[in-house]
């Protein structure tokens, strides 16, 4: 007993102050893309034809990123002979619609608060049944490390519940196997409403690295409507908070962030 | 005859008729090989070649058996039941059926469940437990089937295929743009360990020498993955026998492991580190430093957090006796990696078919034999503090030289095999190649292929309240065998 409270004193206290400050990723981590399209010259394709998740394309001369497609891999870095792009540590990339994940020079809408009468609902207590459809535990495991002591869910209200029937919303990871279909089409079914339905990482939005696949379909979307997008492969788990804590208003959300 | 991550020409293995097929497989079993790969690539429409890959632990040498057979042919797995669940995949997956199979059915597919009833027990005393594939946690879906009679759980039969996704059949044809994308996604959690065994198989297929200091950092990345994960395994089984401090410490370290692999490679999973011909990130003397303090700091405290699980007696007494499996059964169902290792099979590919920095590197396996989950927990602690040690060793000396080499078109008609020793156990990669040097058949081997029999093995004549610890003691990956 005296030995576990020594260890306790020794591990010290470790949760992050995340809202209140911004934590600092390390320099490598791999956020929200930049992109410096003035670089970019005439008739350049080289970051399209890399990206192993068709998730750039040229509009006007400029690419566009789809985040909901990116796996925030390296090919396009390596590929660009004018390094126009260049992932940065911004971990806050969760969006309410499924196009304001599509980037550009401009910059990115970060998720809008519910309204105020679902916030009245559920600002205060938050239950999401989560549900694995073709995960490959990058995502679940990103879920998981929100319950641990640094970034500790539950402060917030929020929590993960076994039962769909104790849930207001439905946390959706996974490309949608065929498989895990009527399974995930279930649940959603036994959450009662109103009920909200976050996607989280590029294969829960767009299928990712398995979009058109026979055996997949292309994420949540495809069997359930979303109210929450989450991207990365796998999200960081702040990645995955901040979207939750502008849902409930708790940060300040709506901006359109500089680029 | 080849080695870990080598390849040969396939019209260099001989081919035999079945029964010299069969008799040389079971020799080469009963001679303490292990199957580590057994697979077919089709070849017309019912026809096939098969290929057994053969395991001699103590040469630290691989021998292919091949033979070509037409729909159906006599199952191996009465005599030699660790390739159970590769001719059921093949029954699936090719319609090749072995006849005498104890128990096909299918491995993945859900066209009909109908089709492919539970294994059930009558009496007064017995009755049915059906769990998932939605689960009460976090954590990927699959089916378990308990026939119980009160408490005790007689048999359990795990039914997977809910994550299916079809990696196998995205290869044929490949190397295509997506693949080292679906590849680092065979099971998220083993991004490294999957990576290099695909890259260890392309540069075997290219004839490429990767540089040693991408060697080294392919070692220091595999290292960081079983550390992360060990840790977080040692934390969730705290939490499964309601001693939360350690599940609380053990849950942040995990992180803060995560934390130094996105140091390196600016993914906490490790995606896009490892590539075909080395990786796509060094290290400069900051980040050395940098490093090297922070597994310092995160190695005293892992060795707090771990040790109060065996400083507690109820903890110690919780795990002792349960999940118990034996050597021997371990043996006869090709059980390998921690799971292995905790009843007393020295396997790991580290050791006994090292390729890269481990050639030189001159370990040996970490093993017990209370067989139980204490056992397993044992291991895992015991492999962290190993880790560590690599770790450290590595970032003293790392190699200089590039990080990658650029890799040639793949070899024609050949035959790969690599083998890699993941946080849960043995991966295998099989790779043959066509006319053109492209894909014809890539066949993965996770480590909970296998494993999966080793829980319901474990389990019988446990308490049903006892599954969550067994089940944790192994934690095996769903997606890794759905593939």
């Amino acid at each position: 007993m005296l030995n576990l409270l020594r260890v306790r004193q020794r591990q010290g206290h470790k949760t992050t102050a995340f809202p209140k400050a911004l934590p600092q990723l390390p320099a490598r981590f791999r956020g929200r893309p930049l992109i410096d399209s003035s670089k970019c010259p005439n008739g350049c394709t080289e970051c399209v034809d890399s990206c192993p998740t068709d998730a750039i394309q040229i509009t006007v001369g400029k690419p566009q990123f789809d985040l909901g497609k990116c796996t925030f891999c390296l090919e396009c870095t390596e590929a660009c002979p004018e390094n126009a792009i260049a992932f940065t540590p911004k971990f806050a990339m969760a969006t309410s619609t499924r196009d304001d994940l599509i980037i550009g020079d401009e910059g990115l809408r970060l998720a809008e608060a519910l309204d105020k009468k679902t916030r009245a609902l559920f600002g205060r207590s938050l239950a999401f049944r989560q549900v694995s459809a073709g995960g490959c535990n990058g995502c679940e495991a990103e879920v998981n490390a929100l319950s641990n002591v640094v970034f500790d869910l539950s402060r917030f209200g929020i929590s993960m519940v076994a039962s769909p029937r104790h849930a207001d919303g439905l946390l959706i990871t996974g490309p949608v196997t065929q498989n895990m279909r009527q399974a995930l089409e279930t649940t959603y079914n036994a959450i009662p409403d109103p009920k909200l339905v976050v996607a989280v990482g590029g294969c829960a939005i767009s299928g990712g690295p398995f979009r058109n696949m026979p055996a997949t379909n292309n994420g949540a979307e495809s069997v359930v409507p979303v109210d929450l997008y989450v991207p990365g492969c796998p999200p960081h788990p702040l990645t995955i908070l901040d979207g939750l804590l502008r849902l409930l208003d708790r940060i300040e959300s709506g901006e359109r962030q500089a680029g | 005859m080849l080695k870990n991550g080598q390849s040969i020409p396939l019209d260099s293995i001989p081919e035999s008729s079945f029964e010299q097929f069969r008799s040389a497989l079971l020799a080469e079993v009963s001679g303490g090989a292990r199957v580590v790969n057994f697979s077919a690539q089709p070849i017309g429409e019912v026809r096939a070649i098969l290929f057994a890959v053969l395991a001699d632990d103590a040469q630290g040498s691989l021998r292919v058996l091949k033979t070509r057979v037409d729909d159906s042919y006599p199952s191996l797995t009465p005599d030699c039941p660790q390739v159970h669940m590769f001719e059921r995949e093949m029954w699936e997956n090719l319609g090749l059926t072995p006849v005498g199979h104890p128990w096909l059915k299918s491995v993945r597919s859900h066209d009909d469940p109908a089709n492919h009833p539970f294994f059930t027990m009558v009496g007064q005393d017995v009755h049915e437990v059906a769990v998932g594939p939605v689960h009460a946690g976090v954590i990927e879906p699959g089916h378990f089937r308990f026939q119980c009679t009160g408490e005790v759980v007689q048999h359990l039969e795990v039914q997977m295929g809910y994550q299916h996704r079809g990696v196998e059949s995205a290869m044929v044809g490949g190397p295509h743009k997506r693949t080292m994308s679906q590849i680092e996604t065979v099971a998220g959690d083993t991004t490294i360990g999957h990576a290099i065994a695909y890259c260890e198989a392309i540069e075997a297929l290219s004839g490429t020498q990767v540089p040693e200091r991408a060697q080294a950092l392919r070692a220091l990345a595999l290292e960081l993955e079983r550390l992360a994960n060990h840790v977080g395994d040692l934390g969730a089984i705290a939490n499964d026998i309601g001693y939360l401090p350690p599940a609380a410490f053990c849950g942040r370290l995990r992180g803060d492991l995560l934390n130094v692999t996105t140091t390196l490679t600016g993914s906490r999973m490790g995606r896009s580190f490892v590539r075909p011909g080395g990786v796509t990130q060094d290290i400069d003397d900051a980040m050395l430093t940098e490093l090297r303090a922070t597994l310092d700091t995160a190695r005293s405290q892992c060795v707090d957090a771990t040790g109060l699980l065996f400083d507690s007696r109820s903890s110690v007494a919780r795990m002792t006796g349960t999940g118990v499996i034996t050597a021997d059964e371990c043996r006869e169902l090709g059980i390998v990696g921690v799971a292995a290792r905790a009843s007393g099979v020295e396997v790991d590919v580290r050791m006994h078919h090292p390729t890269g920095w481990y050639e030189s590197a001159g370990l040996s396996p970490v093993v017990e034999t209370t067989l139980d989950s204490l056992a397993r927990v044992t291991v895992r602690r015991n492999e962290i503090e190993q880790s560590f040690a690599i770790a450290e060793k590595l970032l003293k000396a790392l190699p200089g030289g590039p990080i990658r080499v650029t890799c040639a078109d793949l070899k024609s008609n050949s035959f790969a095999v690599s083998m890699v020793e993941g946080w849960r156990g043995e991966i295998v990669h099989l790779a043959t190649t066509d006319a053109d040097g492209r894909f014809a058949t890539y066949k993965i081997v996770d480590p909970s292929f296998r494993n999966w029999s080793a829980v319901t093995t474990a389990m019988r004549g446990e308490q049903i309240s006892d599954f969550p610890l067994c089940n944790k003691s192994f934690n095996l990956s769903y997606c890794g065998f759905d593939l």
